[in-house]
């Protein structure tokens, strides 16, 4: 299968190390629709690394990054540190469960988005913050929670 | 740099990304090929300026010109009648009194050392790092140096770790240097996770060579051949402005097989985290590197002698080792002359809430908590009052205003020096609540502790549901006391520094902040106790 053999090419830019492991999970995930691990995946990063199986699954359950679920094809991770909590990150959530009809850790019905929460961005200096995928969305306040949402919701 | 006549710097980072830099880019450029000032006019994409919360800023050098919230359209206005004819765009200019952004006097006010660069040099171009002295250091160190001078000269720098405990750099490079494995590594610990930091992305982002040269001449010190950079797996940007760093410098012969033309190599590799806050400890980080999930090491043994795959390694932050190059171009005795006695150099802070001039500074060690407040970070917006700071991020100190001349050093702040390392400094006027901001802590503690240890994976868990009674109205004296029961439990036996600092926020909350404490108790109504109880669905009354 075409897919498969995309998987296989990942693994092959990475080294034949436990070290590799997490940045091949990394990889392996991103190519998933779901954003998520598949079993599939585990095996063959276990058997690309030679760690066993079981020692895969047990660090993709440990970091948060990971998902062994299927998710949204945009993950969004609010930020609930300290100095977003501060900068108002509640109001920012409550528009993101009005705009999306889904609570943390939830997915949208058509299977655009998945909300989740998350620690620290790095990115205070304009906080409240979010992150889209790879992108870092700042200052939120309602309207700007809903224009980013826009501009996901008409990208595909 | 190129010879050009003037230079414009333009941020560009995460926010800057936002708000649409590319385009203001491109319409500079369009701009400066039209009026033919190309050859004269040379655009520099940089690293943060370090003034945050302005969308887009362009600063022109040598006129000392800082402009923020550009638009492409006003990129076109400065090109047009600064660049062209002579004259500041006095509409987009940071005023030096307003309350919009951290104006030039007061960024001078700084003692930029590890920051020296940022916003001045491309981080993409390694010629630019060279033309400020860079990689001078590693040269001399590999060419004309023994291993044992450089620690030699480390150590009576007084450099001591910038990661938080402050442990003295030179005797760690010395522990691994004489360790007898001949295999050894040089960790990089960039998983900053501190809520409210974000220093060492600008130095990964603004200046990743002067990392590298660190790397490189630690690895000579102690006799390390492989470096590894562990960054947190959100910060893309970051990752990819040190890949780069490495191959211009590979490819240069600074860093790779034979360094300098000599016997001496070192290999930098990156890794990405995948969204751990506790891979922040050292232990932690070493096993998350070694494809595990990264539960803490008991310890000890410590990294010096048993780190990565059982190596002796030295583990240091990304602050820590940025400091290394200008300790050997300029000399230990020069950098005593900055900071204290015990703590010399200096230290970044994020200086972030209710100030005027949020964002990043580096300043001398044992500067007062109120110079970094009320002159670098312009105090508080106007009519505003201060209620408290909370120093060091989530596993740092409640400070009330009456602590304000604390200095910060390792050792002035004594036992809070965990709160020193990661340098947030978070400012909370009188419309925050305490209690609120606790929650908040707490709640991160919770979801980031490893579940290893008992103590830390249940104390967290107690805590959370003591301080969600005491935001719904449902908690009495008993409440705050069995906190102070749990963290000093926590301290006692929990076996890494996440579960042993979690004292510290509600230590320094109930002793500092009494008042607010005792009127939650009472009953007192609170809007953001309310808002955090709708949030996350407790259970009120």
């Amino acid at each position: 299968m075409k897919k498969e053999i995309t998987k296989e090419a990942i693994a092959a830019r990475h080294p034949r190390s436990p070290e590799a492991l997490l940045s091949l999970l990394h990889d392996l995930q991103t190519a998933n629709e779901g954003n998520h691990l598949t079993g599939a995946d585990l095996a063959l990063a276990a058997s690309h690394v030679g760690i066993p199986l079981s020692a895969v699954r047990d660090a993709a359950t440990f970091y948060s990054m990971f998902s062994l679920a299927p998710r949204g094809r945009h993950i969004i991770r609010l930020c609930a540190s300290p100095n977003c909590h501060l900068a108002g990150a509640w109001s920012a959530l409550d528009e993101l469960r009005r705009s999306l009809g889904v609570d943390v850790g939830e997915t949208t019905a058509d299977g655009r988005f998945t909300l989740e929460l998350t620690s620290c961005l790095g990115a205070c200096g304009v906080a409240p913050v979010m992150m889209i995928d790879d992108e870092v969305v700042g200052n939120l306040t309602p309207e700007r929670v809903r224009e980013a949402l826009a501009r996901y919701r008409e990208a595909r | 740099m190129r010879l050009a006549r003037t230079h414009v710097l333009v941020g560009v980072d995460d926010e800057a990304r936002l708000a649409g830099v590319d385009a203001v880019l491109a319409a500079l450029r369009e701009a400066l090929s039209q009026f033919n000032l190309e050859g004269e006019v040379q655009v520099v994409e940089t690293g943060s300026l370090g003034i945050s919360g302005h969308g887009i800023v362009v600063a022109v050098q040598p006129d000392g010109v800082y402009y923020a919230g550009v638009t492409p359209g006003d990129a076109r206005q400065i090109a047009e009648e600064h660049l062209l004819k002579g004259r500041p765009v006095a509409r987009l200019r940071l005023p030096t009194t307003a309350p919009v952004a951290r104006p030039a006097e007061v960024l001078g006010r700084q003692t930029r050392v590890v920051l020296a660069n940022c916003g001045v040099i491309d981080p993409e171009r390694i010629e630019e790092y060279i033309a400020t002295g860079g990689y001078e250091a590693l040269g001399r160190a590999v060419t004309e140096m023994k291993p044992e001078d450089v620690i030699e000269e480390v150590r009576n720098a007084g450099l001591r770790g910038r990661g938080g405990a402050g442990f003295p750099t030179g005797i760690k490079w010395s522990a691994v240097r004489t360790a007898s494995e001949p295999e050894r590594y040089v960790v990089c610990n960039a998983d900053e996770g501190e809520p409210g930091t974000f220093k060492d992305r600008l130095i990964l982002e603004g200046d990743p060579h002067k990392l590298l040269e660190g790397m490189a001449i630690a690895g000579y010190a102690v006799g390390a051949r492989v470096g590894i950079i562990y960054i947190r797996g959100e910060y893309k940007l970051s990752i990819a402005r040190i890949e780069r760093a490495i191959a211009d410098a590979e490819a240069l012969g600074l860093l790779g097989e034979r360094v300098f033309d000599t016997d001496t190599s070192f290999r930098v590799e990156v890794r990405p985290g995948a969204g751990a806050y506790v891979c922040g400890e050292e232990t932690s980080l070493l096993e998350s590197l070694e494809g595990k999930r990264g539960w803490p090491r008991i310890r000890p043994p410590y990294p010096v002698t048993h780190g990565l795959w059982g190596k002796p390694t030295v583990v240091n932050n990304v602050e820590t080792l940025a400091n290394v190059p200008v300790i050997l171009r300029r000399g230990a005795a020069w950098y005593r002359t900055l900071g204290t006695p015990t703590c010399p150099g200096t230290k970044v802070y994020t200086i972030l809430g209710h100030v005027r001039y949020p964002g990043l500074v580096e300043v001398e060690m044992g500067t007062p908590l109120r110079t970094l407040i009320y002159e670098l970070g312009g105090g508080l917006p106007p009519g505003r009052s201060l209620k408290g700071v909370l120093v060091g991020g989530a596993a740092g100190a409640f400070l009330p205003p009456r602590e304000l001349d604390a200095r910060l050093d390792f050792d002035s702040l004594a036992e809070r020096a965990a709160a020193l390392g990661s340098g947030a400094v978070l400012v909370m006027d009188e419309s925050a609540c305490i209690v609120d901001m606790l929650g908040s802590v707490l709640r991160f503690f919770c979801h980031e502790s490893c579940g290893q240890c008992t103590p830390c994976r249940s104390g967290t868990e107690v805590l959370v549901r003591l301080i969600s009674s005491l935001q719904t109205g449902r908690a009495d004296e008993a409440t705050l006391a069995q906190m102070v029961q749990v963290v000093d439990a926590m301290r006692a036996a929990s076996l890494c520094p996440l579960g042993q600092s979690v004292m510290l926020p509600v230590r320094t909350a109930l002793s500092g902040f009494r008042d607010e404490f005792a009127a939650h108790l009472a009953g007192a109504p609170c809007p953001h106790c309310a808002a955090t109880a709708r949030a996350l669905g407790l259970a009120c009354g």
